[in-house]
């Protein structure tokens, strides 16, 4: 039982990695991050380790795609203020 | 069933390298550097896995009740799990001071600049 | 030259992907039943008195590697505060203050103080059940920024005094040395776990000074990414470039 739920839990992450690569736009790429990171979560209370699953659920759906956003709006920001300038 | 998460770490690690290497926006290219780094996690937990232990927590659990999982790879991932987002926030933070001094987060047009 | 390093990618990586794939084949298979340094880990946890062994493995049996990582944590932040600082070509602008919808401000600020002691009860309980200094410091430091969703960037920028939150980081990390030399003084070793009684076993005093290690690794990950954030928003809100370098 528990083997068939690791096995599921493990080609969904598997899925949602290709899909992180996959997606060319960072914006995007990040809400696609934070929902491998809720996956990986979920693979790692499944194997047992709910210490790294509880890190993995603050670091890999919060804090890294929210750094990745901000990033993402300040590239924008300078592109279009540059625009406006000639 | 036996080996299966070794190679899927395998996998994510090569996907999130190809990503890397074809990149054609250096944030996208650090969101690849994180998958390649969950790799690793999914690695390190699968060789400390064992069949039908529990998580080696004894606040509410009798020590020597159950077999346990190895907690040593358990943390040695959560300590990198944390750090290595601030690596990330560092890595960012060189992007945007690329973009500020080149007006570009392209690898490529960076490296006609440079030539 | 593109495709030649389409070719060179595709030969790196089919290589890499066979030794990879025969290193798996001999590995020991997926949850086997011998973990010699796991069975030993658990053992000296329990000898300590420490409910949760990873603290135990991440405070006290392997604390020293805990430095190194926490160093790097530090060194990060540092990199990212001196990068990201504000230059001398750029200035700030302040944002103009957005309506936020009701329900949205609402959940935000009901939410906030559940997660911040949320945060502060997983770094408290580090030593006995799931969590610890590195998980409830990210915790607590995002529940903080549910304000700049609830409120504006004013309301956050005034509960959040920078240099306190970076001071504090720099505390932490000299508390957790300073903890660390006390063992030497003591006559032991550095960070050896043999200052304070081990005390009763799954209770909040216990594991000697696994909570003390804990409780400063929570200061510094929490002030860490407080500070992290509070510069990303910074330049991603407030500073803007200069414009017009014709223009006195």
């Amino acid at each position: 039982m528990s083997d068939a739920l690791i096995v599921v839990v493990l080609l969904l992450v598997a899925g949602s990695a290709t899909a992180a690569v996959a997606q060319r736009d960072p914006a995007r790429q990040a809400l696609v991050l934070s929902f491998l990171g809720v996956l990986l979560a979920a693979l790692f209370t499944v194997l047992q380790a709910p210490d790294v699953g509880l890190s993995q659920l603050a670091v890999g759906s919060a804090l890294t795609p929210l750094l990745i956003m901000l990033s993402v709006r300040k590239i924008r920001r300078r592109g279009r203020s540059e625009e406006e300038d000639g | 069933m036996h080996v299966l998460p070794y190679p899927v770490a395998a996998y994510i690690f090569l996907t999130g390298c190809y990503g890397l290497a074809t990149s054609r926006n250096l944030i996208h290219a650090v969101g690849c550097l994180a998958v390649c780094q969950s790799a690793t996690y999914v690695l390190l937990l699968a060789v400390g896995y064992r069949d039908g232990g529990t998580a080696p927590v004894f606040s509410d659990m009798k020590p020597g009740s159950r077999p346990l999982v190895d907690p040593v790879v358990q943390a040695l991932t959560l300590t990198d799990v944390v750090v290595g987002a601030t690596v990330t926030a560092l890595l960012l933070a060189l992007v945007l001071q690329i973009a500020k001094r080149h007006g570009t987060v392209d690898p490529d047009e960076l490296r006609e600049l440079r030539g | 030259m593109n495709r030649l390093r389409l070719w060179l990618l595709a030969v790196g990586g089919a290589g890499l992907a066979a030794l990879l794939v025969a290193a798996c084949l001999d590995l020991p298979g997926f949850g086997g039943s011998r973990h010699p340094y796991g069975d030993r880990a658990v053992r000296a946890a329990l000898s300590r008195h420490t409910a949760n062994t990873i603290a135990s493995v991440n405070f006290d049996q392997r604390a020293y590697d805990t430095l190194g990582e926490m160093s790097i944590l530090f060194a990060a932040v540092l990199g990212c505060v001196v990068l990201l600082r504000e230059a001398r070509d750029e200035h700030r602008a302040r944002p103009e203050p957005a309506d936020v919808a009701r329900p949205v401000r609402r959940y935000a600020l009901l939410v906030l103080p559940v997660a911040l002691v949320t945060g502060l009860y997983v770094i408290a309980h580090g030593q006995l059940s799931p969590g610890g200094g590195f998980q409830g410091g990210v915790v607590a430091a995002t529940a903080l920024h549910l304000l700049y969703l609830g409120a504006d960037y004013h309301a956050l920028e005034r509960v959040r005094p920078l240099g306190v939150y970076e001071t504090t980081d720099a505390l932490a990390v000299s508390s957790y040395l300073v903890l660390g030399a006390a063992g030497i003084l003591a006559g032991t070793a550095f960070l050896a776990n043999t200052l304070l009684p081990y005390g009763t076993f799954n209770t909040l005093s216990s594991g000697g000074t696994v909570p003390l290690l804990n409780a400063a690794i929570g200061m510094e990950v929490a002030s860490a990414v407080v500070v992290l954030l509070a510069h990303f928003l910074d330049q991603a809100v407030e500073i803007e470039e200069e414009h017009g370098r014709g223009t006195p």
